[in-house]
């Protein structure tokens, strides 16, 4: 969507041009371009260290990190994948992955059934207080997690819920159900009110609106707050580490980092390995999606 | 709905279409926000549940004792005054937050720009490209940033120390620390400033550069009097939610150095938890997080603002 704007945006330019300045003009517009080549590969360099880094030193064995000599920047030769395997069958990753997945599926649906139905009844319907509620909406996305997580901690002692993996599911809908809330209102607003006053005259129930004019004609925004609701689930830190204790219930997030440190030795290229396979599911779906994500991204306004 | 009856008025083929359910439209109007109400309540009873009555319950956890036994009125915030540590906290937290923004701000809005230089096929790749440190869960990013600082593999001290120069102890040193905690935060944020700005540049009309060119303007003068007036409202609410964000954030510092050396690099969010979760003094993890409420509230109603008049603005 964004690349054919830009296209619309940048052919007047080339066309507009009088004839007389465009030697100098294309001229200058080569070197800012080089410019801009150099200047983004220079932070294409920065950005993508972490997970450069991730890759070969998961390809190391552990006598590979250990000698000090030798470039830590290149790829090992040979390659192993062994640190990968290994995760599968001498290391708890698969259960944190598990976890991991019910935790992040769970909250997804949840908080997609939660904002859908609000986002329908605050953009359309309305009731004593629907307006403050929006408002309101939008201002709890603001309040950070960090200040709630000790009032938190004694509601989830109080709900029975410590260490147990199930109190993701019940405090991730917190992080992720007023920015999905926010971003359906602004798409359902979006849709013509003349298309629900003719599914209404031809007898249509409210539920029929939704689930057959709502919900099909809002879907680029219900698959970019889908997205937002998964990244936030899949990347939950905080919560995770102060309310569950014990390795059968930790996502990957919290248990790569504190399972795979033994008896104070780190043992980064199992560490790694779990990064980057934890990093992945995140980057297949922004590869396939990315026009959604950003869409989700630069809706309203969002976290960073 | 309003709007509907008076559609309806307007055409008399659809009149007579719909006049026997006219009835049916008004039972319903009446039974609507019954409706209405009862789609909110989820939302209502987790905003209420999880997020409204946990902020208010924080404040009177903190006003307890350690054994949340007894009422201590504000003794818990006389006790943090009195603590350098918690002086130390306040200041980091805001050098921590001030300096992370504006360098992710800055590298945000030239990237922008130099996206958007680009022909418009070979954006998409350089910013699928660019991004990728925010779509990774922050948590996993920052352990390979541990990794890269780690004290004795340090991949960057390799390099230091091929050109010549001595070992940097990146989390041991209190400045080495308190730069590596904002160069990952600069690192996971500055592509988000990247997308919203190259947005917000996207929606400049074309016209107004032309007319500049004709005008005889320089690029100086094309961004002083164009570009950063136009994206003026996008940058103050991109800014104010990126202070809140930094300001609470938690995971780079907790992973990074868990607020070493010697308590220099605690945030608000970290130090809450070594008190409240690490030391088990509830009370005082709250009221360390609390203080956090203030400023963040002077934040949000400026977005609120932003955000209505960009709404307006957008019709």
């Amino acid at each position: 969507m964004n690349t054919t704007v830009a296209a619309a945006v940048s052919e007047p330019v080339s066309r507009a041009a009088p004839s007389r300045w465009r030697p100098s003009l294309s001229r200058s517009r080569k070197w800012a371009l080089w410019g801009a080549y150099a200047g983004l590969i220079l932070f294409a360099v920065f950005f993508l260290i972490p997970p450069y880094y991730m890759l070969v030193t998961s390809l190391k064995t552990s006598q590979q990190i250990a000698a000090i000599e030798g470039n830590p920047w290149a790829l090992p030769w040979p390659p192993t994948v062994s640190n990968w395997l290994a995760l599968f069958t001498d290391t708890q990753f698969p259960i944190f992955f598990r976890n991991s997945v019910i935790a992040t599926i769970c909250t997804v649906a949840i908080s997609m059934a939660i904002s859908i139905l609000a986002a329908f009844s605050l953009s359309r319907m309305r009731f004593w207080g629907s307006a403050t509620l929006a408002t309101g909406v939008f201002l709890c996305y603001l309040i950070p997690e960090t200040l709630l997580f000790i009032p938190l901690f004694q509601v989830v002692g109080f709900l029975g819920l410590m260490d147990s993996m199930w109190v993701m599911v019940l405090v991730f809908p917190t992080l992720s159900v007023p920015f999905c809330t926010w971003i359906m209102i602004g798409y359902f607003q979006s849709i013509p009110k003349e298309l629900d006053e003719a599914a209404l005259i031809d007898g249509a129930s409210r539920l029929q609106l939704l689930l057959k004019i709502f919900i099909p004609v809002a879907m680029p925004g219900i698959i970019a707050a889908t997205i937002f609701a998964f990244t936030v689930s899949w990347a939950g830190f905080l919560y995770p580490l102060a309310y569950i204790f014990s390795f059968d219930q930790m996502p990957l997030t919290v248990g790569i980092a504190s399972t795979m440190i033994k008896a104070d030795v780190f043992q980064w290229h199992m560490i790694m390995s779990a990064a980057l396979l934890a990093a992945l599911p995140p980057l297949v779906v922004y590869a396939f999606l990315m026009d959604y994500y950003i869409a989700g991204l630069t809706a309203g306004a969002t976290k960073g | 709905m309003a709007d509907g009856t008076a559609a309806l008025a307007q055409t008399g083929a659809a009149r007579s279409a719909a006049g026997p359910r006219r009835g049916g439209l008004h039972r319903m109007m009446r039974r609507q926000s019954t409706t209405a109400f009862l789609l909110c309540l989820p939302l209502l009873a987790l905003v209420l549940g999880l997020m409204i009555f946990p902020a208010f319950y924080a404040g009177w956890l903190a006003m307890l004792n350690k054994s949340m036994e007894r009422f201590v009125g504000l003794g818990n915030f006389t006790f943090l005054f009195r603590r350098e540590t918690f002086w130390n906290v306040v200041w980091q937290s805001c050098i921590f937050a001030i300096t992370a923004v504006f360098f992710k701000a800055l590298i945000g809005f030239i990237l922008a720009h130099l996206v958007h230089v680009l022909p418009a096929k070979g954006q998409r790749k350089w910013r699928g490209m660019l991004l990728v440190p925010w779509v990774m869960p922050l948590a996993i990013g920052t352990l390979a940033w541990w990794w890269l600082l780690d004290p004795s593999y340090s991949a960057f001290n390799w390099v230091i120390r091929a050109a010549g120069g001595e070992n940097i102890a990146w989390l041991g040193d209190t400045f080495w620390a308190r730069f590596s905690v904002i160069l990952v935060n600069v690192w996971y944020g500055a592509p988000f400033f990247m997308i919203m700005y190259l947005a917000a540049l996207k929606s400049v009309p074309e016209q107004l550069y032309e007319a500049a060119a004709i005008d005889g303007a320089n690029a100086w003068q094309k961004l002083w009097h164009i570009t950063l007036p136009m994206m003026r409202n996008i940058i103050s609410i991109t800014v104010l939610f990126s202070l809140i964000v930094t300001f609470a954030n938690f995971d780079i510092v907790r992973i990074l150095t868990n607020g070493g050396p010697r308590d220099t690099t605690h945030i608000f969010a970290t130090y809450s938890f070594a008190l409240g979760i690490g030391s088990g003094d509830i009370p005082l993890g709250a009221a360390v997080s609390l203080f956090m409420f203030p400023i963040l509230g002077v934040f949000a109603i400026f977005i609120l603002r932003g955000v209505r008049r960009r709404a307006d603005a957008m019709g």
